[in-house]
């Protein structure tokens, strides 16, 4: 039995090619890893570039700058503002509370279920916003399931309330942070917790003393995550609160309405926002960001 | 039949002392199980050697509550810490426990000084009694100055000590360590060794020290335990260890030849070809043979007038320099390793490959009982 013939592999005759001064000195620096990029990647990485930066330079064109006090002053801005920071920051406080214990139990603990319970509660990262909205009403509204006793009994009414508001965002926010979190616990080292067993720490103080200090950067990126996401919140919100301005207005919806009746303040609402998102960003750039986001 | 090395699983070779740490137990962890039993009494460090996989660290896991026994029970004092039976289990933190992991595990987000007060902490001293229980220990370890450093600042010996440290500081009444030397260079190894062994001695309560270093076995413990596929193979005093190894495992760490044979009086037949004359103790049945590797004599051709009662034909497989002289690895009936000097290497022209003749004095061959696995 022959063996099948085999294409010879061909053999390119080292062509000449010249490397300029710097890229030889970049090489040389970088141990050989840091090199300019083939066009393959380069061109599609700065189409990435141009289509993510050039809308926010619209926003910073198109303002009208001059009279930007004068038409802040006289939108709803101040209110909408402190509306949507108060309510995300409590959204987000809530989603510490009982979301830190979820993610523990999701990473830490066995029980029947376990893999349903992760896909409900993380499902609000790919449902659209508006359907949670809609999902809420259902359930806390006047005639919801739930909400007609909290209505009938308590008087409670939640629908198309700042309290709705701070619903809508930790419905659609908290999985941001339940899912970072969950992901830092399970790959955190089991070993430090043993340790702190072995020397004599109950289980919640194993908790409070090793485990959340270890995953402390993964917590505050979650946290971040989960606070931009509820300040940026609008389908579930203006389906489950509604539109009240200085209620339940958030600056979303704000910028949303006054695009309709007046164009200059939505554009300055706008860059309120982006001003607000550039500045949590870089306080918290290095510090957290870099290491935690991954976890 | 047993042999006096070896105590009987069932009945502990050592009484039972108020505070002494009894293991009679299986654990199972997937598909290994761990069959142990052993004691350690009061201010006794027991050895326990195995090669990986042995078991060892499952043995300290178990005593520490970090993993349940499966069957059977640990005992420390007159208390159980767990028993398959009764179904007593106390948890880790309530085991009066100190551990030193073989990676340490110093919380990285704690200072040294909180590093060592976690334990007093955790057990319900104050913050400032805690401290100051920490900062009495750093200083009594030597590493005072260190107090204010993160476990990332140190070095390996430092880290070593920090870490007995915080094991020693929740005042424990059993000590273990798993591997505490190990991931020391050589050079720092023999100085933190030599301080340890001053702590361990110092120390009141039984301690456990899992090592696969035969060495560091012999100069830290009062008494060796092997572990080899999670079974018990030998316990004993180190000399008798390293005298009378029970397995082909624990020859090769006390570097000695091991044969298993049968006896018959004053002749050992071995199972894996050839025979011994050995001294006439009168022992019969299944026998281990032990012979040093520097007791074999090598020539090259047959010693017809000797007065050494065995000599036997091989052939020279290959030769390793060690430090002073040259381990020989010989193939024939029975194969050996036998150590000769560089000189010996040159005038005899030994190489691989080589016909040449062994012999041992009957004087030399160390025969005793062989164990079962339990």
């Amino acid at each position: 039995m022959t063996a099948p013939p085999v294409d010879r592999v061909p053999r390119r005759p080292p062509s000449s090619s010249t490397l300029s001064r710097r890229e030889r000195e970049r090489r040389a620096t970088g141990g050989g890893a840091r090199r300019s990029a083939p066009a393959a990647l380069l061109v599609p990485a700065v189409v990435a570039i141009a289509f993510l930066v050039i809308p926010l330079a619209g926003l910073l064109l198109r303002a009208p700058w001059g009279d930007a006090w004068t038409i802040l002053h006289g939108s709803q801005a101040g209110e909408a503002l402190k509306l949507s920071l108060w309510t995300s920051t409590v959204a987000t406080a809530i989603s510490l509370v009982v979301g830190v214990p979820l993610a523990w139990l999701l990473a830490r603990t066995e029980f029947p279920g376990l893999r349903l319970v992760r896909a409900l509660v993380t499902l609000p990262l790919v449902l659209p916003p508006v359907v949670g909205g809609v999902a809420l009403l259902l359930a806390f509204g006047r005639n919801g399931f739930l909400g007609q006793y909290l209505d009938q009994w308590f008087g409670i009414t939640i629908p198309f309330s700042p309290a709705a508001v701070v619903m809508a965002e930790t419905f659609v926010a908290m999985p941001f942070l339940v899912v970072t979190v969950e992901g830092a616990l399970r790959s955190a080292d089991r070993g430090f917790e043993e340790a702190a067993a072995t020397l004599g720490a109950p289980r919640m103080v194993v908790f409070r003393r090793v485990t959340l200090p270890l995953v402390a950067p993964s917590l505050v990126a979650g946290a971040v995550l989960c606070w931009a996401r509820a300040l940026g919140e609008f389908g579930a919100t203006i389906t489950f609160a509604g539109s009240f301005p200085g209620r339940t207005q958030t600056m979303p919806i704000a910028v949303y309405y006054a695009l309709e009746t007046d164009p200059d303040a939505a554009i300055l609402l706008s860059l309120v926002l982006l001003l607000v998102s550039v500045v949590v960003l870089v306080a918290l750039r290095d510090r957290w960001l870099r290491g935690g986001a991954v976890g | 039949m047993t042999s006096p090395d070896r105590a009987t699983p069932a009945t502990p070779a050592t009484p039972v002392t108020t505070e002494g740490l009894v293991v009679d137990a299986e654990v199972t962890r997937g598909g290994f199980t761990l069959r142990a039993a052993l004691t350690a009494a009061p201010g006794e460090v027991l050895a326990v050697l195995g090669p990986n996989g042995a078991g060892k660290t499952t043995l300290l896991g178990a005593v520490a509550g970090l993993a349940p026994v499966s069957t059977g029970r640990i005992v420390l004092g007159d208390a159980a810490l767990d028993d398959a039976d009764s179904g007593v289990f106390v948890e880790a933190a309530n085991r009066p426990v100190g551990f030193v992991f073989q990676d340490y595990r110093l919380f990285p987000h704690l200072s040294v000084r909180d590093n060592v007060a976690f334990s007093p902490r955790a057990r319900g001293l104050g913050r400032g009694a805690s401290r100051a229980a920490a900062d009495t220990w750093l200083e009594r370890l030597g590493i005072g100055d260190l107090a204010r450093r993160r476990p990332a600042d140190l070095s390996g010996g430092q880290a070593q000590r920090v870490a007995l440290a915080r094991a020693l500081a929740g005042d424990p009444a059993l000590l273990l360590l798993d591997e505490p030397l190990s991931a020391l260079d050589a050079r720092t190894r023999l100085d933190v060794q030599t301080e340890l062994k001053r702590h361990l001695a110092e120390f009141a309560g039984p301690c456990l020290l899992v090592t696969h270093d035969p060495l560091e076995a012999l100069v830290l413990a009062d008494r060796l335990l092997v572990l080899e596929h999670g079974l018990v193979v030998q316990q004993g005093t180190p000399s008798e260890v390293a005298r009378r190894p029970a397995t082909e495992y624990v020859a090769r760490l006390v570097g000695l030849n091991l044969y298993a044979g049968t006896a018959d009086g004053a002749h050992v037949t071995l199972e894996g070809g050839g025979s011994f004359v050995v001294p006439d103790h009168d022992e019969r049945g299944e026998v281990l043979v032990a012979l040093r590797p520097s007791s074999v004599v090598v020539s090259a051709h047959q010693p017809d007038h000797s007065s050494v009662r065995n000599t036997w034909p091989a052939t020279i497989a290959g030769l390793t320099l060690l430090t002073d002289r040259v381990r020989l690895d010989v193939v024939g009936e029975p194969s050996a390793l036998v150590d000769v000097t560089p000189a010996a290497v040159a005038d005899l022209g030994l190489a691989a490959g080589q016909r040449v003749w062994l012999s041992a004095k009957a004087t030399e061959l160390e025969v005793y009982g062989r164990s079962h696995s339990p």
